[in-house]
């Protein structure tokens, strides 16, 4: 391959590339509250508030970049702490609900607020995100998980996921462990958010409602859960998807969208019914049957 | 004022119709049922298609259309939820199975219409309206509010004075005595699937007809007002949502009346954010696990 082909193959997929590390800090975010038994749907809205804080800061401020998205990963974990005091007292699906409710409020609130520009969002948005610093934020973001796992704090936390009220009676300050990762997911959200913007030139307030949270929810449990870096492989594969839709779609005469739709739906329900631990425990899984095949066949 | 009241016990009551569905499932099976809004979203289409292409009338459609949620429901339970059942995570699993259920219904939808909207033909609703005092009430508006009742009061009846209503009240107790004393509880769950799913049917229908829209997203704002209502009136409580969505369409619309229709939406959600964290059994709930 010569190298001006490598360079247009770089500039088809750029964009791709660059959301699949978005899209796996995101799916990220979601996982840190997850890995104590918390799942939080208000990661749009920490989203948005990295977004725009970094943006308006782009705009009124000579601050170099990088002072910018330490505010946008700052900011919602700020938020995420008085959020979090009175809320991670409820208990699943109404641990959910309640952060549906505080992300929509935070998502109008945006929509209707002037300096935000309303509905419109911020437009002409100065680039200033290149691909390398969206890696660098994932890698940061897995290096932080990776230390956790297996540290005091780690045990702790997968104390609280798997019985909390014993994980409370052996010392473990629950509260204070779930309020942590609350925040640690939202500065990886805000983040993302600031990052996004500044790539896609845009704030844009729609995109940051219940379909986005769901959407992140997705990779996650498609990657798997049960792993730190279950999310990031879900967050690839169903990014890079629909490229590959995208030329099935053309010859099957099928409209990209739906069968999007279709298909992300498809290995959603096929991975939580068959393969719950998600596809990044698929390599372990076809070594598990292939050494049972091997001792069936030996014996 | 009194047209503010009207218009709002008449989006109150479409509300209700779905969040009563909503939270029959979770009374049941302490699972939220997010494919809820796809069966709303394409029973409108089923009564869209047989009141423009088989040339149905309207009161012979919705019927149809709200059977046709039923079986919907046992499909939806059959294949997202029945599966799950017993799995440690079956709550989490079964919200994301749930949820992609939705999501190939929708694409479904999406690849035979498109996303336009669509509308019912001319002559398909009544247009006709009358002054009830000082407000003008459409009879559209009078036959919604009074299926919606009549609905409500039959699903009342049904769980409190029928044989299968005793056994889902049970179950919804606990699946384990209810299997003991010989329920037959997978039937049972189905069967509240059906109820839920045609409500919701019933639901979409009406909401098509009320705002002359059927379109492929129309089931997700409804989706979350959905969830405001059930929190509000206390979930897997009937009377609560019953109660909790009329309540909600009353708040709507003095929203939009007095502060301003950019707002109208931040109520219902402050609102479901308020009550989980004040009072997180809602209006008429029961037990109060929603805590540790």
């Amino acid at each position: 391959m010569s190298l001006e082909s490598l360079q247009d193959l770089w500039l088809t997929y750029q964009s791709t590339v660059a959301f699949i590390g978005l899209n796996g800090l995101l799916a990220l975010s979601v996982y840190t509250t997850l890995s104590c038994g918390q799942l939080s749907l208000a990661q749009a809205a920490f989203m948005a508030i990295g977004a725009y804080a970094s943006a308006i800061l782009t705009f009124h401020t000579q601050a170099p970049f990088a002072v910018n998205l330490a505010v946008a990963t700052l900011a919602p974990a700020l938020v995420a702490i008085p959020l979090g005091l009175p809320v991670l007292r409820l208990k699943g699906v109404f641990l959910a609900i309640a952060t549906i409710g505080f992300g929509e409020v935070v998502r109008i609130f945006f929509v209707n607020l002037d300096f935000t520009n309303g509905a419109l969002g911020l437009t002409a948005v100065p680039q200033r995100t290149s691909v390398w610093m969206i890696y660098a934020a994932l890698a940061g973001a897995l290096f932080v998980l990776w230390r956790i796992r297996g540290s005091r704090v780690g045990y702790a936390l997968e104390a609280i996921r798997e019985d909390e009220p014993a994980a409370r009676t052996m010392g473990i300050h629950a509260a204070r462990y779930k309020l942590a990762m609350l925040a640690l997911g939202a500065s990886f959200a805000g983040l993302a958010g600031a990052l996004e913007a500044h790539y896609t030139f845009m704030v844009a307030p729609g995109t940051y409602s219940f379909t986005r949270v769901v959407d992140m929810l997705v990779y996650a449990v498609v990657g798997g859960t049960s792993v730190f870096y279950g999310p990031v492989v879900g967050a690839t594969f169903l990014t890079a998807l629909p490229e590959v839709l995208r030329e099935i779609s053309s010859r099957v005469g099928l409209a990209p969208g739906p069968l999007r739709l279709f298909v992300n739906g498809v290995v959603l329900l096929l991975v939580i019914l068959f393969l719950p631990e998600g596809i990044s425990s698929l390599p372990r899984r076809v070594r598990a049957w292939l050494r049972a095949r091997r001792e069936a066949h030996a014996a | 004022m009194g047209q503010q009241i009207v218009n709002g016990l008449f989006l109150g009551s479409i509300y209700a119709l779905f969040a009563l569905g909503y939270t029959l499932v979770f009374g049941v099976l302490d699972i939220l049922n997010l494919a809820h809004q796809a069966v709303f979203m394409i029973c409108a289409y089923v009564a869209l298609v047989l009141v423009v292409h088989l040339h149905m009338p309207m009161f012979a459609a919705l019927p149809v259309a709200v059977l046709a949620g039923g079986l919907m429901g046992i499909v939806v339970d059959r294949v997202a939820f029945k599966p799950l059942r017993g799995r440690s995570d079956s709550n989490i699993a079964g919200l994301i199975s749930s949820i992609a259920l939705a999501t190939i219904l929708e694409a479904a939808v999406l690849q035979v219409f498109g996303p336009d909207v669509e509308r019912f033909p001319f002559g398909a609703v009544p247009t006709r309206s009358l002054k009830i005092g000082g407000a003008v009430v459409s009879e559209l508006q009078i036959v919604i509010i009074a299926i919606a009742l009549a609905m409500l009061l039959g699903l009342t009846w049904l769980l409190r004075r029928t044989r299968l209503g005793r056994r889902i009240r049970a179950v919804a107790e606990s699946p384990k005595a209810a299997r003991v004393l010989g329920v037959d509880v997978d039937r049972v769950i189905a069967a509240s699937f059906f109820l839920s799913s045609a409500l919701g049917a019933a639901a979409g229908v009406l909401f098509g007809l009320a705002f002359n829209n059927v379109a492929p997203d129309m089931g997700r704002s409804v989706e979350l007002k959905g969830l405001a209502v059930i929190v509000l009136g206390g979930m897997g409580s009937m009377p609560g949502a019953a109660l909790a969505g009329l309540a909600l369409g009353l708040l709507e619309v003095f929203t939009v009346a007095w502060i301003g229709s950019s707002y109208r939406d931040a109520v219902a959600f402050g609102v479901l954010f308020l009550v989980l964290v004040l009072r997180p059994r809602g209006l008429l709930g029961s037990a109060a696990l929603r805590e540790a």
